[in-house]
């Protein structure tokens, strides 16, 4: 599904990303870890199409198109979602609103008629109950007065809604509580399906004993500099990432 | 001909002093020979001074204009133009065509008991006392270029009175028409009264139905009395080549609460001059305005708020989008006098540019003499948040729509502000068809369309 | 708890301007009055070259056809510019050229009781100091060391005399003499005031220093800064003034002029206490003065930096003109006004050149009956992409009868600027103090520490020893303000 080659980054004339190469197939989930700084983020912003970020070299496909010379929105329409870290806050935009526009360009460029108001709004409420968000949060504008927790649940519930093939959760975790993280991990495994894949950036397990990975990397200075299973996530919660930097220092 | 713009309009007024007054009321004629020496005294407003900086008066007036000094009736018949159809918004509609109140058309229901809604010219013959009470009295002629030349001139507009503790719960509908086959002036005079107690809504529509020039003068003097509640929405839909002077002049008592929102949609040139005076404790003022310019649309808000004694608040929020070559100018100034404690006052302008091209000027200002207040005032100039624009093209919105949502966002805030929620619907439908440039040509009253 | 205001504020107005005292010295004095044989003998007097003359003589003539401004916010009695003395030399005990040693020790005793001393062994380190009294330098300190480095830093009349063609290359060449009525009236009398020249890339290595002094009574101080920092240089200007306590009022008119080229830049910083009258507005300085920097060079900086405390009346706008692409400019100001003092001061930030920022604190802080303004322009030309500008100004009101206003204009001819203005106004609340009280501080400490503290952010930009001196001059003039 997504085929990552070699992939070169930088931002304001600083190379981040150094060599990516990563291979998600139809239905897996892949969790990446690292240290702060290591490149997560950017990993994640430039497969979105982020424009502070500068591709240098390498390449992306995603269901054999070429990613990196989409618009933001058409990587959308194809069936890229980012859960961003940092969700923004939109004011006078109401989620509404922003929501009917997102299905409905999306729609159109697949084809698709518009759906009608009481669809659109049905549709809502069906997506809403997969993460429990209150109705209310639907009635403010995008984001604003959130509290964190809100705002990641907000994130699942759009991703419920646009039902892309590829979701990236960056540091989803972040800033939740115990509960949030089961609603919030609870909401992504309801829609996971066989066909659907899933990368999860995280610097826990904690996340990772929810939404259990297939493959876990560690994404180290720019590089992927360890490759293997579910165990690897719980060998760096116990020793943390010191034994890699020692390993690769030899 | 290196003659001066005023010069016309002297050789004009000295001339037909006589017919002009004839053709209107003695509580009008009355102040027109002070207005007069005063207009002599200070000539049209030029870029020099500070007030005027934005916006050439000189310019406007220059050309020749007709005049309708003799009150000739124009053939037009507002219902076939207009059909307000708003949905869920029914108001009482009362039209003006150029400067004299159409009584051809008499709306559909009828006002509360005593309150009277109707020409001024025949008002002030009807009720001579209370017009001259009230009219010309916020409206000083000596201060100000274009309220003088207005008060010489005009002959005619609307009164309206609503009587103490009386409240019209259906809000009262203007349509201001410009009908004229030449290039052609027109000075409106409005005088609204609301005695202690009374509540009401206004809501003034521009607009131009011909392709010549126009020059519209307008003097509106709102007086509101002890815990009145008034709304006055003025809707600005004209073609390029109109040219708009208009000063709005409150004054409030005690316990007040008054909303202004003035909403310029489509204009040539737009210069409004309002003056508040917070005269009584616990009055409130919200004042808003937008404009959406293109082209070379100009639109100059100058706002002066003077808190005269304690425990008043006044709210200000203007918003500018402009694009093509288009100029804004706000100017906003907050007086807070001796003594007047307690005063809380905000004032908020925001623009966007889009292009190059266009201009934006700001100035807010504040003029402090009392210590135990809270004032505050913020003016931006920049673009749509590039944060935004991105999180929303992840989700598939693409850029240009984008844009439009922030933009809607962006200027929905003041039209959120509107009391009214049939015409507050309306309008977000009418900046969205604004944005998407599908009402770039004036189209009839966009309210009733 | 309650002090009465009146009585507090009279008491410290009384005490409070320590530098109020007159030097008893030998002046020569030219007579009052203004023309062009006053102009002309003022440069005679300096044995200036024919194109300064010339300068002056322009500048003399254009001031002519000119009328007061009259467009701030200041109640400005009527000036009459014929009952001014336009030149005061005091170091002129005798004819003859005077040198160094020839300071008439009494000279140095004023500048000693001032804190300011002359002589190098005695001084701070790390500061080198011009000293000015009314119309004339006294002594330029340092200078030796200086030279080392290629620094030149000396009274503006050496500089005319030693570096003509740097003096003629940048003098007007920022604050031209058609530029206002007091930089036309200054191009046409200035007197005395200090040239600074960094070469390309030195760092100073000291603080430089001007102290004006204005002391013999009718005469305006009328003195001209020129600093010029060459490519990639640094230097770091601290300015200080005072003047005696008059009964009549004293006319300062100063220009300061500031070339920053690439990559270069410059920190002024000046603490104003020029003397601001007695209680009844009797007497004071009034202080209108042009400053004015040019960021020429590509990521030039400047910084302005001022805490004005004096004057009856001040009218000072220090501005910045960002020619270079990527310069940077700072304005940080704190304003203090009691009694019967007014002060109408800001800046203008004009952006030229790409990538630009600007960004202006301004703190007002008004008591007494006095009237405290802030006045402020921002523009972006056209071709000036991507400039930023992030305006805040914050007016403090001690009591009931003084004012405190905000002018900002904002002029934005380009469409990627992104341009802010925040303005609040208030007053040190209530529960503040009580909160001081209740910890045992008593009101007027209170509110010198709430003042310090409303004021710490511009306060920081200064220089150590300059910073300290300010946070003295803040609670003295405010202490007792508040009732």
């Amino acid at each position: 599904m997504l085929e990552i080659k070699d992939l070169h980054a930088s931002i304001n004339g600083k190379e981040i990303l150094k060599g990516i190469d990563l291979t998600v197939k139809s239905g897996e989930v892949h969790a990446i870890m690292g240290p702060n700084g290591s490149g997560k983020s950017t990993l994640s912003n430039v497969l979105v199409g982020h424009p502070a970020y500068e591709v240098t070299k390498g390449a992306v496909t995603f269901d054999g198109k070429d990613l990196l010379a989409m618009s933001p929105a058409d990587r959308s329409h194809e069936g890229l979602f980012l859960s961003f870290q940092y969700p923004v806050e939109i004011p006078g935009v109401s989620m509404v609103n922003f929501m009917r526009t997102a299905v409905n360009e999306q729609r159109k460029y697949r084809g698709l008629p518009a759906l009608t108001a009481s669809e659109f709004l049905k549709l809502m409420r069906q997506k809403r109950e997969i993460v429990e968000l209150d109705s209310k949060l639907a009635n403010r504008s995008v984001n604003e007065g959130f509290s964190g927790g809100e705002k990641k649940r907000n994130e699942i519930f759009q991703m419920a809604m646009l039902e892309p093939k590829l979701s990236i959760l960056d540091e989803t975790d972040s800033g939740l509580d115990i509960d949030a993280l089961r609603i919030v991990a609870d909401g992504v495994n309801k829609l996971k399906t066989p066909e659907t894949s899933c990368i999860v950036i995280t610097h826990y397990q904690r996340l990772l004993d929810y939404i259990k990975p297939d493959v876990v990397h560690v994404l180290y200075k720019g590089r992927i500099v360890k490759t293997a299973g579910p165990e690897l996530a719980l060998e760096l919660e116990e020793k943390g990432y010191d034994w890699i930097k020692r390993e690769l220092g030899k | 001909m290196n003659m001066k713009a005023e010069q016309q309009y002297i050789d004009l007024f000295t001339q037909y002093e006589g017919l002009i007054c004839r053709q209107s009321a003695e509580a009008l004629n009355t102040p027109r020979a002070k207005a007069f020496a005063d207009f002599e005294k200070l000539g049209f407003p030029t870029r020099k001074q500070e007030k005027y900086k934005y916006t050439e008066a000189d310019k406007f007036f220059a050309p020749d204009y007709g005049l309708n000094l003799n009150r000739l009736e124009f053939p037009v018949n507002p219902y076939e133009v207009f059909k307000c159809d708003v949905p869920n918004m029914s108001t009482s509609l009362y039209f003006v065509v150029n400067d004299s109140f159409d009584k051809h058309v008499h709306p559909s229901s009828r006002l509360p008991e005593g309150v009277v809604f109707g020409s001024l010219k025949d008002m002030a013959l009807a009720y001579p006392e209370l017009v001259k009470k009230f009219y010309g009295k916020l409206a000083d002629t000596s201060e100000d270029a274009i309220t003088a030349f207005n008060t010489m001139f005009t002959q005619d507009g609307v009164l309206m009175y609503v009587p103490e503790n009386t409240v019209v719960e259906r809000p009262i509908q203007l349509v201001n028409i410009l009908r004229a086959d030449v290039d052609f002036m027109v000075n409106r005079r409005v005088l609204i009264i609301l005695g202690d107690g009374a509540q009401a809504k206004l809501l003034m529509c521009d607009h131009a139905m011909d392709e010549v020039n126009f020059l519209a003068t307008q003097v509106i003097e709102v007086f509101v009395g002890k815990d009145a509640v008034f709304d006055l929405y003025e809707l600005e839909e004209n073609h390029n080549s109109t040219v708009r002077f208009s000063n709005l002049y409150v004054r409030q008592e005690a316990g007040s609460n008054v909303l202004l929102n003035g909403m310029t949609l489509h204009n040539g040139t737009t210069r409004n001059t309002t003056k508040v005076l917070l005269a009584g404790r616990g009055a409130e003022i919200n004042l808003c305005g937008m404009a959406i310019a293109d082209k070379n649309e100009q639109v100059d808000n100058n706002t002066f708020i003077d808190h005269l004694v304690p425990d008043c608040t006044s709210n200000e929020l203007f918003k500018y989008v402009l694009d093509d070559q288009a100029v804004g100018a706000f100017a906003g100034k907050v007086l807070v006098r001796e003594g007047a404690q307690h005063t809380v006052s905000q004032q908020t302008n925001r623009n966007l540019c889009a292009t190059r091209e266009s201009r934006m000027y700001t100035q807010p200002q504040l003029e402090i003499y009392a210590d135990d207040v809270k004032c505050s005032h913020g003016a931006t100039v920049g673009q749509l948040d590039e944060n935004a624009l991105f999180y929303m093209q992840q989700r598939g919105i693409s850029v240009k729509e984008a844009r439009l949502l922030l933009m809607f966002a962006f200027v929905n805030e003041v039209v959120d502000h509107i009391r009214m929620d049939a015409l507050k619907d309306r309008l977000h439908l009418l900046v969205e068809k604004r944005f998407r440039g599908e009402l770039n040509k004036c189209q009839g009253c966009a309210i009733c369309k | 708890m309650q002090i009465e205001p009146n009585k507090y504020v009279k008491e410290l107005t009384q005490e409070k301007y320590k530098y109020g005292f007159t030097t008893d010295i030998h002046t020569d004095i030219i007579e009052k009055g203004l023309n062009e044989e006053v102009v002309r003998l003022i440069s005679s007097k300096k044995g200036e070259p024919d194109w300064l003359l010339e300068f002056r003589l322009k500048a003399f003539r254009y001031w002519q056809t000119l009328e007061m401004p009259e467009w701030a916010h200041l109640n400005i009695p009527e000036i009459d510019y014929q009952a001014i003395s336009y030149y005061a030399d005091p170091t002129r005990k005798k004819e003859g050229p005077k040198s160094v040693d020839d300071i008439d020790p009494e000279l140095l005793r004023t500048f000693d009781k001032l804190g300011i001393p002359l002589e190098e062994r005695l001084a701070l380190s790390g500061m080198a100091v011009d000293a000015v009294m009314d119309s004339v330098s006294v002594k330029t300190t340092f200078k030796e060391t200086l030279m080392e480095k290629g620094i030149i830093f000396c009274s503006i009349s050496e500089a005319v005399r030693e570096h003509p063609d740097l003096v003629r290359k940048y003098l007007g060449s920022v604050v031209g003499y058609r530029d206002n009525f007091f930089a036309a009236l200054n191009s046409a009398v200035f007197s005395d005031g200090s040239f600074v020249y960094i070469p390309k890339g030195v760092r100073c290595p000291m603080e430089l220093s001007t102290y004006f002094r204005i002391n013999a009574a009718n005469t305006g101080q009328f003195e001209r800064t020129l600093i010029i920092a060459d490519d990639d240089s640094y230097v770091s200007y601290l300015e200080g003034c005072t003047a005696p306590m008059r009964d009549e009022n004293q006319l300062h008119a100063a220009i300061v002029e500031i070339v920053v080229l690439d990559r270069a830049e410059v920190k002024y910083s000046t603490v104003q206490n020029w003397y601001p009258g007695d209680a009844e507005g009797k007497g004071g300085v009034y202080n209108f003065v042009t400053k004015r920097g040019n960021c020429k060079g590509i990521g030039s900086k400047l910084s302005w930096t001022q805490v004005e405390t004096g004057s009856a009346i001040t009218w000072k706008y220090p501005s910045c003109i960002l020619t270079g692409d990527n310069s940077t400019a700072e304005f940080y100001s704190v304003a203090v006004t009691n009694n019967f003092q007014q002060a109408d001061t800001g800046t203008k930030m004009i952006h030229l050149g790409k990538n630009t920022r600007s960004t202006i604190v301004s703190k007002g802080i008004s008591a007494g009956r006095s009237q405290n303004s802030y006045r402020g322009l921002v523009r972006v030309s056209e071709r000036a992409d991507n400039a930023r500008n992030y305006s805040q100004c914050d007016s403090l009101l001690l009591g009931s009868r003084c004012g405190a206003h905000t002018f900002p204009y904002m002029d934005i001819h380009n469409e990627t600027a992104v341009v802010e203005h925040e303005a609040t106004t208030s007053k040190i609340s209530e529960d503040q103090i009580f909160y001081c009280n209740q910890r045992g501080i008593p009101t007027e400490d209170a509110v010198g520490l709430i003042v310090n503290g409303y004021a710490k952010e511009v306060l920081n930009k200064l220089p150590m020893e300059f910073a300290v001196e300010a946070q003295k001059l803040l609670s003295v003039s405010l202490e007792g303000s508040v009732g």
